[in-house]
């Protein structure tokens, strides 16, 4: 029988609303129970004092790029960065090389995790066949082989009769429908948001109301269907509010929002980095503090990395040139810290959003430190002060906008089912 | 500015535009003599880059370093990372090993320059990047404006057309602003950028009220690619509302002057007779260009500093 105690941490459990200061026990696996002088005999013990003990995060929504690109990553790099994030399960997303709308290429996602991947990875499949918006995958035989939600991400699935068809079928597997929310002839060929930042850079420029007309016709349609409707990567004040509006009538209408948005504005492109290069654009200030509250009421559930890994030589290109993403597992929660140190987010409802918002939202373990359950759990301290080089990271690409930028707050110790898959000192380690 | 790069007139100070003018108008006497040309760039290497095709600023470039008894050397490679072939930066590197003492560069999309010059060892000249800046013609129309009125502080200069696809108006906008000039736009509305008063200009959709006591108007080329892009319905009321003639100058002032950075496209930006007779000046910043871009590769890589000097 394998123990593992966690000693002398402050725990947040969102599950049950827990934050105190004690020892956490896991057994063969799984939670066994918190306590104060828990005994330790036989226990393998882990000092956490200074430290937060909290649910492996849960990020759902991510791209390893496998199969296909396995160039810009792969589910073992990807997973390891994940596990060095403090993640301990990710949802990837469909716009692989064959595109992940066959159960075949999410059977083989799922082995491929179980072979290679430190954390839990949870596929999603597409929405319409290769993402294409025109005719929609088999939901029920993707599902069974282990899709926990259905998108096209990347994609805006233009056509509303199309969408409203994958809404309705939907229902039919108990799915979260996740879409991407861009009108694509209104965003042409923008590449920045629209705003005096644009004007100054000379780019292309991709309006806020190409987010918001997208969202408005996917809760319109979500009203008629009765759906579950997610808004991927949410960047706009008003899809902030849309998506408010229609909770409050009562609709199933959920959201995610990613560090970057919480945290940065388009002036951070100023200087033409495409690491800061992203769809959505990175918003104004004003978009930035609307997510960060929407986040906070619980408009928004969860935290979501977009993880977007992209070759160097991808994107040491001409601005307009370069793809869209940038990393976000190894970043995540020392960005995500400044709602904390903000006085924005307790950080019991941070922890909330990194882990059981997600897990509820596409119905996976986690986000939990309950006795029984599965023991995923991070162990992160608040305070540490390192520097972020993504040539030091796990992931296969670098394409960060915290490239060199000094992080506050360190993920310590990631464990999955209870076996220590990352600690800071020796980093990732095979299960 | 010797060993410094030149992206944009954002990055430039009232005095340091004051010095590359006050130099141009030295450059300029060069012109006139019977043999156009001084040592003073002997043994200098200038590399045009230029990934777009330009006649007019090339020309201009290579003339003016060729004044001055620099070595001068034109690449325009069609690669690029849009079309799949070898990297922009891979060209650049590749032309930085043959030690040149700078770059100049022109590129459509915004941001080239930029991220050239971050990788060069080489002083980078931007000679245009989107729709981003253009320094040197923006110090050239200042020049010329200098020549005409004696001044740039407290003038008004009307900028008129696309604003929002136009590298020149941006960096003319810089640079006139910084000099104390009362900079205004005009245009139809899609062709002003979003926020563009954020740069302390006013904007303007009726030609009449921008051209409203002016004593420069800068008329800016109309792109017929960007109709498929539905910026104004036709050159037909695009000329009639915004295109310049005697008629509509009448709302300038009495002494206005107009400008171009060419070429013109006649009978839409500019009447056909506005084009060829005062108050037009726009073969002036022609040669103003020549000499502006001596000053220019002259301050920047003429004297060598004395760190870097032999002992």
């Amino acid at each position: 029988m394998k123990r593992t105690l966690i000693r002398g941490g402050r725990i947040l459990d969102p599950a049950t609303r827990t934050d105190t200061t004690a020892d956490l026990l896991i057994e063969d696996g799984k939670i066994k129970g918190m306590g104060v002088d828990l005994d330790a005999d036989r226990a393998e013990v882990i000092d956490a004092s200074g430290c937060w003990v909290a649910p492996g995060f849960v990020d759902m929504h991510t791209h390893l790029r496998e199969p296909g690109q396995e160039y810009k990553e792969d589910i073992q790099s990807g997973g390891r960065a994940a596990a060095a994030g403090g993640f301990t399960s990710v949802a990837c997303m469909a716009n692989t090389d064959p595109v992940n709308d066959d159960p075949s290429v999410t059977k083989f996602i799922i082995d491929q995790a179980r072979k290679n991947s430190p954390v839990r990875v949870h596929p999603v499949a597409a929405a319409t066949i290769g993402l294409a918006g025109e005719v929609m995958t088999e939901m029920s035989a993707l599902r069974e082989a282990g899709a926990v939600a259905f998108s096209d991400d990347g994609r805006g699935t233009e056509d509303a009769n199309v969408m409203r068809n994958v809404l309705e079928y939907s229902k039919m597997v108990d799915a979260i429908v996740m879409v991407h929310a861009e009108d694509e002839c209104l965003r042409n060929d923008g590449v920045v948001n629209e705003g005096f930042v644009s004007t100054r850079l000379g780019l292309p420029a991709n309006p806020s109301a190409a987010e918001e007309i997208r969202v408005a016709r996917d809760i319109a349609l979500t009203r008629m269907t009765g759906a579950r409707l997610h808004i991927a990567h949410v960047s706009t004040k008003r899809a902030v509010d849309y998506i408010r509006e229609a909770r409050d009538e009562g609709m199933q209408v959920t959201g995610e929002v990613s560090p970057h948005h919480l945290t940065l504005t388009d002036k951070e492109t100023l200087g033409f980095d495409t690491s800061t290069k992203m769809a959505p654009p990175l918003r104004s200030a004003e978009d930035v503090e609307a997510c960060r509250k929407g986040l906070v009421d619980g408009v928004l559930q969860a935290i979501a990395t977009d993880h977007a890994p992209h070759a160097v030589y991808e994107k040491d290109v001409e601005f307009i040139a370069a793809p869209c993403g940038i990393l976000g597992f190894e970043t995540a929660y020392p960005v995500v810290m400044d709602l904390v140190r903000d006085d924005e987010l307790s950080p019991l409802d941070l922890m909330d959003r990194m882990s059981l918002g997600a897990a509820r939202l596409i119905g996976v373990e986690g986000g939990s430190l309950e006795p029984g359950v599965v023991a995923d759990v991070v162990v992160l301290d608040p305070e540490a002060i390192w520097k972020y080089d993504p040539a030091q990271g796990y992931s296969k690409s670098r394409n960060s906008p915290w490239a060199g930028r000094e992080m506050v707050g360190q993920v310590v110790y990631t464990l999955v089912e209870g076996d220590v898959v990352f600690d800071r000192e020796r980093g990732v380690l095979e299960r | 500015m010797i060993g410094q790069d030149l992206i944009g007139i954002q990055d430039l100070t009232r005095e340091q535009i004051e010095t590359i003018l006050e130099t141009a108008q030295g450059m300029a006497e060069v012109a006139g003599r019977e043999i156009k040309k001084v040592p003073t760039l002997r043994g200098r290497t200038i590399i045009n880059l230029f990934f777009e095709p330009s006649t007019r600023t090339r020309s201009s470039f290579e003339i003016a370093g060729k004044r001055l008894s620099a070595d001068v050397i034109n690449f325009s490679p069609s690669s690029s990372s849009l079309n799949k072939s070898e990297s922009i930066l891979d060209t650049a590197k590749t032309l930085d090993a043959m030690d040149p003492d700078c770059v100049v560069v022109r590129h459509k999309v915004a941001g080239v320059p930029q991220r050239i010059a971050e990788v060069l060892d080489a002083p980078v000249i931007n000679a245009g990047d989107g729709a981003h800046e253009h320094p040197t013609q923006a110090l050239l129309d200042m020049l010329t404006v200098y020549q005409k009125k004696g001044r740039l502080d407290g003038l008004t200069v009307v900028i008129v057309g696309d604003i929002a696809h136009s590298r020149v108006a941006r960096s003319n906008i810089y640079g006139f602003s910084k000099m104390g000039a009362e900079v205004r736009v005009a245009g139809p509305p899609p062709m002003l950028p979003t926020r563009v008063e954020d740069f302390g200009v006013k904007a303007y959709s009726n030609l009449r009220e921008a051209l409203d006591g002016a004593d420069v108007i800068m008329a800016l080329r109309i792109q017929n690619e960007r109709l498929k892009g539905a910026h104004f319905p036709s050159i037909r009321e695009y000329s009639a509302t915004f295109g310049l003639d005697r008629a509509k100058l009448r709302f300038a002032a009495d002494d206005a002057i107009v400008m171009h950075p060419g070429p013109v496209n006649r009978g839409v930006e500019l009447s056909h007779e506005l084009t060829d007779h005062r108050p037009s000046v726009i073969l002036d910043q022609v040669r103003n260009g020549v000499a502006l871009r001596m000053a220019l590769l002259y301050l920047i890589t003429g004297r060598v500093p004395k760190e870097s000097a032999p002992q």
